[in-house]
């Protein structure tokens, strides 16, 4: 008896399963006889993604035929899937690699670049540190390896734990190319998966010098005037939007050649009054 | 009867199958790892990949040395054990043997729940509270070391090795106690003479089942350790930052461009954290297998 009372749960289950499925196939079905549903992808960067997200809500609630879908991974993942023709937009925050454009080519895809805005990288400290800025020369010293003491760059006599982002970021490798002139990081550095953690260590490590995207300023870190051959430039707001200081880097979207339909509204969405006021609000700086 | 036997067959056929796909996904993974971790040594001897002091991916050209990420995975997973094990056994001991059954009943929920935690959270009380009293304690420039990792790590491999040796305590025959008690010795003399003894091949098993995991643990290591590919020294590498296998994979794989050199040295990477693994669990189920012998006496 028991065996059959399972047995008739069990179907009466199956039959509710089936009713849902069904309703909601119908129900889809309706949907798309009303309105044509235009919809892409967006993949890649983590830097570029909460950009991406923000203006992709406001878009869609502009605009509710059309469905945008915002997915992070890194840079190489985004432009890969693009190279694939798996999506319409790729999001990164490095421009695309040589050895990438040419598997693009053989492919038959022809990846073009949109800046859609600027992130600004600052190099801070502990607040307790003295210093209060270091020209690239320094800088370069410090990460690969020529300064290990704070004294060497005109600050108190105690060691630098030098801490960077982790090798496949975009950050890394800007930071690497604009301020330390293509040098190798030395080898005994702390490598920090995220802004996050680099915000964290040096916080709580009065040793400690890291780089993170403007979005990760808080109160608990210093951040530093830096000097790239121009005088001391004080990590502001306004010395960015002023092209003035000298960290400063694009945020890209890559489309397949000249983008079409949807995926060119979007990018000119961005590019609006409307959606640079979004890039300000996230925390990155209007292109 | 006949329809019987069709059911039978029926649930027979779709058990074989479920272990049949388990199966199967265990070779595509190791078919494709193994693949593009190959793909590496096309462009890139495999003697400096196996002996290569330096990991520098992205310089040019580029280094793809595994010996620093190696060692500092044994670092890391060696201090977990030296702390874990004495803890672990001196808590399946205490609530196979000594604790009133009240309060191991309350004990194991507790043991459990320490299993349970995300490894990410071990990973953030790790950062934010662990690494500040290292640093501050022994007077190091950063905590986050490799004894951080090994401090987290042997709290994330207690609960298995507490349960497995509890286990192998438990399944000694009550008959080898007995005679040892109604021999005159002690109860502590018991279970440090023939209990113990006794219950050693069931312990090892977990104490090297403990090893499996502490090596493939990631999220916790990647917070904690600062991941500085640099070959550590030892044993005073521990209060050096080092970087694992498994930090490396989880750290680089994020924007690196696919097909490129530094995809197939991660794969690789993978691969060879995959062979420690796989012999590991090898070694455990030999000891486990010799133990159950054992137990039956």
């Amino acid at each position: 008896m028991i065996n059959r009372a399972k047995l008739w749960t069990i179907t009466l289950v199956l039959i509710m399963v089936v009713a849902l499925f069904g309703a909601g196939c119908t129900g889809n079905e309706n949907g798309e006889d009303e309105v044509e549903m235009e919809s892409i992808i967006v993949k890649g960067s983590d830097t570029v993604l909460p950009l991406s997200q923000a203006e992709a809500e406001i878009y869609m609630e502009n605009n509710p035929e059309t469905s945008i879908t915002v997915i992070g991974g890194g840079s190489g993942v985004g432009i890969a899937a693009l190279i694939d023709g798996e999506i319409e937009i790729a999001m990164a925050s490095r421009s695309i690699k040589e050895s990438e454009r040419e598997t693009a080519e053989t492919n038959g895809i022809n990846p073009m670049e949109h800046v859609v805005a600027w992130d600004g990288i600052a190099v801070v400290v502990n607040p307790e540190n003295t210093i209060e800025g270091l020209t690239y020369e320094q800088i370069r010293g410090i990460y690969n390896g020529t300064y290990s003491n704070w004294a060497d760059v005109g600050g108190n006599d105690m060691e630098i734990v030098v801490t960077s982002r982790d090798s496949s970021s975009g950050t890394y490798e800007y930071f690497k190319e604009e301020a330390m002139s293509e040098d190798e990081y030395r080898a005994d550095k702390l490598t920090q998966p995220s802004n996050g953690a680099i915000v964290q260590t040096v916080s709580q490590n009065e040793y400690a010098i890291g780089y993170i995207g403007f979005a990760y300023l808080d109160d608990s870190i210093k951040p530093i005037s830096l000097d790239a051959g121009e005088g001391m430039i004080e990590a502001t707001e306004a010395n960015i939007l002023g092209g003035e200081y000298p960290l400063a880097r694009p945020l890209y979207l890559y489309t397949n050649g000249e983008p079409e339909g949807l995926a060119a509204d979007f990018i000119n969405f961005i590019q609006s009054d409307e959606g640079k006021a979004i890039v300000t609000d996230v925390g990155y700086f209007p292109a | 009867m006949i329809h019987r036997r069709y059911k039978e067959k029926g649930i027979e056929s779709g058990l074989f199958i479920a272990s049949a796909v388990t199966v199967f996904a265990l070779f595509l993974i190791c078919f494709f790892l193994f693949r593009d971790g190959y793909l590496l040594f096309e462009t890139f001897p495999f003697t400096e990949f196996l002996f290569g002091t330096g990991w520098f991916p992205t310089s040019s050209p580029p280094k793809f040395g595994l010996l620093p990420l190696l060692l500092g995975s044994l670092l890391v997973t060696f201090g977990a054990i030296i702390i874990a094990v004495p803890l672990g056994v001196a808590a399946a001991i205490y609530i196979a043997e000594l604790a009133s059954p009240k309060v191991s009943e309350f004990l194991k929920p507790f043991i459990e729940i320490l299993a349970g935690i995300p490894s990410v959270v071990y990973g953030f009380f790790g950062l934010v509270v662990l690494v500040p009293i290292l640093q501050d304690a022994l007077n190091l420039p950063t905590g986050q070391t490799a004894l951080a990792g090994s401090i987290m790590l042997a709290m994330m491999a207690l609960p298995t090795i507490i349960s497995i040796s509890e286990d192998a305590i438990n399944s000694v025959p009550l008959s080898l106690k007995e005679g040892s008690l109604a021999l005159g010795s002690t109860h502590w003399q018991t279970i440090y003479r023939v209990t113990l003894p006794a219950a050693i091949s069931g312990i090892s098993a977990a104490v090297i089942l403990g090893i499996g995991r502490a090596i493939g643990e990631t999220m916790t290591v990647l917070m904690v350790t600062g991941n500085m590919a640099v070959i550590p020294g030892f044993p005073e590498g521990l209060f050096d930052p080092v970087r694992t296998m498994t930090a490396t994979i989880a750290l680089e794989m994020g924007e690196v461009a696919q097909g490129s050199d530094h995809f197939h040295a991660l794969f690789a990477v993978g691969s060879v954290l995959f062979i420690i693994t796989f012999i590991i669990n090898l070694i455990a189920d030999r000891i486990k297998t010799k133990y159950r012998l054992k137990g039956g006496l």
